[in-house]
């Protein structure tokens, strides 16, 4: 019945004795568990990636209004494994002058990149990687290691095609970092701590969606811009730019890049979820740890089911919209979204939870209003500044 | 257990490769590279000396941020220098910019 | 050989032969690879210092947009894509003998120094929650902080002036 409550301990404690009895030395048994530890974590991340190629490949096939593979296995749930096998028996071309080092490194890194993130995030009150009381910096410092295998791959195919997808990916991701950090530093506020776990437990009483609402929307535009997904993925669509930086790799090193992507996307719903929707927390998922795992993933789910509905609905937009959108629009209203958050904060620090949730959420209500009717005024000084063409002039 | 002295070595040896890539190369860009050397030298040095002195005091720390945001600073302007160079003199090896104006 | 020792080798390893691989490698987007690379090691480096958020700092500003705008400047900077001139210029025998005489002046100073056997103390409180009060707290660096962040502005207002297309 431990078991339930703290599975960690348990499995821990039992593998100790295990190794101990065997005669192996104290430091060497540790070492040994915790790599345990680490390469049955990356091995249920990367399980749930396959499964996660057969959710996307549904999922976009039931918004364009067909059915999806559904022949192998049930539901086509097998599906995944022909996809792989196929990938793996593709023939692997190295372009001719491309740099092969820096060629077959970019997608290991960028499929590290994405694993990294996964040693901070809670699944649950006592399962979780690690509890780095910097987390929310490092989940940024994890996406510049993304960023640099991007342009390392557009480099190193020594294709012009690849180079440019290359350069607009990186200056989308570097751009759209600073509202994605900014957006992450309204729960540290509201907490007072960067530590992930910290702030997932904060949440017990109620979700920081309903304190901060344009917070929870800001980073989920920035979200879907360092993803290099759409409506943000100029650096990748077919009909454009020949899908950048992908070009020139062929088989299981493309399988790499697309298998990151999409685990990408669900770290990120993860981290939504988190941050926002108040992570592994539900009716008793406090005592049951596994109980708050299984929520932490339905919302991760329902997070990535929403970035997916963003993907299939969303039309592309152009790279100069895309910057000027964070420059002109996103990052201003990140900050000003930051400092109207710490004032209400400091302000509301000794209210009663009702008034500090009521409190938060008509400041955020207050500042989208006085944003739309900016914009709104912007818009019609623009109408007006366009002489009208009259017919039969 | 680990000395400071070893630290020290450490940064004195980055901070003269640092001199010698600043020194020795051609490249505009290459000595950009060589002055980035010489400041993370300075960095593990000042975190070193925070660490193995009195940890309640800040200072070390905050000049190591200080040194970040000087460091990112000056690459900014120095590749914008390096660029609007080469679009008028076509090259950015040091030894052929050597006219004030033209 | 304690595990502490070990790991300091390996780092300060990986920074020393990345910095050689930085200043003599030929091939310039090489030199700005491997300088990433010794900025990780600096990172671990500052890790095992207790200097986490410098750490993590160091990952996001240095590789994550120093390293970035150092590989565009260069592959801004060049006529034709495969360079394999000699990189250094004629007086780099001086440059390697001034380099020497740096290290091994700093070598005798360090020597100099009564506490440079020491080794490490307690860390005191949290260094995190410090740092942060020691950056914007009256009586500590608020006003470094300050001048840093005006420093940046007139920085970026410079990038883009300079760099732009008249």
């Amino acid at each position: 019945m431990e078991f339930l409550t703290d599975p960690i301990k348990v499995v821990y404690d039992w593998l100790l004795e295990l190794f101990l009895g065997w005669g192996w030395a104290d430091w060497v048994a540790v070492l040994v568990i915790y790599l345990l530890g680490i390469v049955l974590f990356i091995s249920a991340v990367m399980v749930l990636d396959i499964l996660l190629v057969w959710v996307e490949r549904k999922v976009v096939a039931r918004f364009q209004d067909r059915l999806g593979p559904n022949r192998v296995g049930p539901f086509g749930l097998f599906q995944p494994f022909p996809d792989i096998i196929k990938l793996i028996l593709k023939e692997d071309i190295i372009p001719e002058g491309a740099d092969r080092v820096v060629f077959n490194l970019a997608p290991i890194l960028s499929l590290a990149s994405v694993i990294f993130l996964w040693a901070v995030v809670p699944l649950a009150s006592r399962i979780y990687g690690v509890d780095l009381n910097v987390a929310l910096l490092y989940i940024v410092a994890a996406g510049a290691i993304g960023t640099l295998s991007i342009i390392m791959a557009g480099w190193a195919s020594n294709n012009k095609y690849a180079l440019l997808g290359a350069y607009r990916m990186v200056a989308n991701m570097i751009s759209y970092e600073i509202p994605m950090v900014v957006a992450l530093l309204i729960p540290t506020v509201i907490v007072g701590s960067m530590s992930f776990v910290a702030i997932t437990e904060a949440q017990s009483d109620y979700w920081f969606v309903l304190v901060s609402p344009l917070g929870a929307l800001i980073f989920l535009i920035a979200a879907i811009a360092e993803l290099g997904r759409s409506p943000f993925d100029l650096n990748e669509g077919e009909s454009e730019i020949v899908s950048g930086y992908h070009i020139e790799y062929s088989g299981m090193k493309f399988g790499l890049f697309y298998a990151g992507e999409l685990l990408h996307a669900f770290t990120f719903g993860g981290f939504v979820a988190a941050l926002f929707f108040g992570g592994w927390h539900g009716p008793w998922a406090q005592e049951y740890p596994l109980l708050g795992a299984f929520y932490f993933v339905v919302k991760a789910m329902i997070g990535y089911w929403v970035i997916m509905w963003v993907k299939y609905t969303v039309p592309r937009i152009r790279i100069d919209h895309m910057l000027a959108f964070n420059w002109k629009f996103l990052t201003p209203l990140a900050f000003i979204l930051l400092m109207v958050t710490a004032l209400t904060h400091r302000v509301l620090l000794d209210a009663p939870t009702w008034l500090y949730i009521s409190g938060m959420f008509l400041s955020n209500v207050l500042l989208a209003w006085i944003t739309v009717e900016v914009l709104r005024a912007q818009a019609r000084r623009k109408r007006e500044s366009v002489p009208p063409v009259m017919v039969g002039d | 257990m680990v000395p400071l002295s070893w630290y020290i070595f450490l940064s004195a040896a980055l901070f003269s490769i640092g001199l010698y890539g600043v020194l020795a190369r051609k490249n505009a860009i290459a000595i950009l590279l060589g002055v980035e050397l010489m400041l993370n030298a300075a960095n593990i040095n000042l975190v070193s000396f925070w660490r193995y002195g009195n940890t309640a005091l800040m200072g070390g720390q905050v000049f190591s941020i200080i040194v970040f945001a000087v460091a990112a600073a000056e690459v900014a302007v120095g590749l914008a220098l390096v660029i609007a160079i080469y679009r008028t003199r076509k090259t950015v090896v040091a030894d052929e910019l050597d006219l004030m104006k033209w | 050989m304690t595990a502490e020792q070990i790991i300091f080798f390996l780092t300060a390893a990986l920074i020393l032969i990345s910095a050689l691989m930085v200043v003599t490698t030929r091939n310039l987007v090489h030199a700005a690879l491997w300088l990433i690379a010794t900025l990780f090691g600096a990172a671990v480096l500052f890790a095992t210092l207790e200097a986490s958020f410098l750490a993590v700092v160091q990952i996001v500003v240095y590789i994550g947009a120093i390293s970035i705008l150092f590989i565009f400047a260069v592959m801004l900077t060049r006529r034709n894509l495969l360079d394999k001139v000699s990189q250094t210029n004629a007086g780099w025998p001086w440059a390697a003998g001034i380099a020497i005489a740096a290290f091994a002046g700093l070598v005798f100073l360090a020597g100099q120094m009564h506490n440079a056997g020491a080794q490490k103390g307690e860390v005191f409180g949290d260094p995190l929650m410090a740092l942060s009060t020691a950056l914007v707290s009256p009586d500590a660096y608020v006003l470094a902080f300050e001048v840093a962040s005006i420093m940046l502005l007139a920085a970026l207002v410079g990038a883009v002036y300079i760099a732009n297309r008249k």
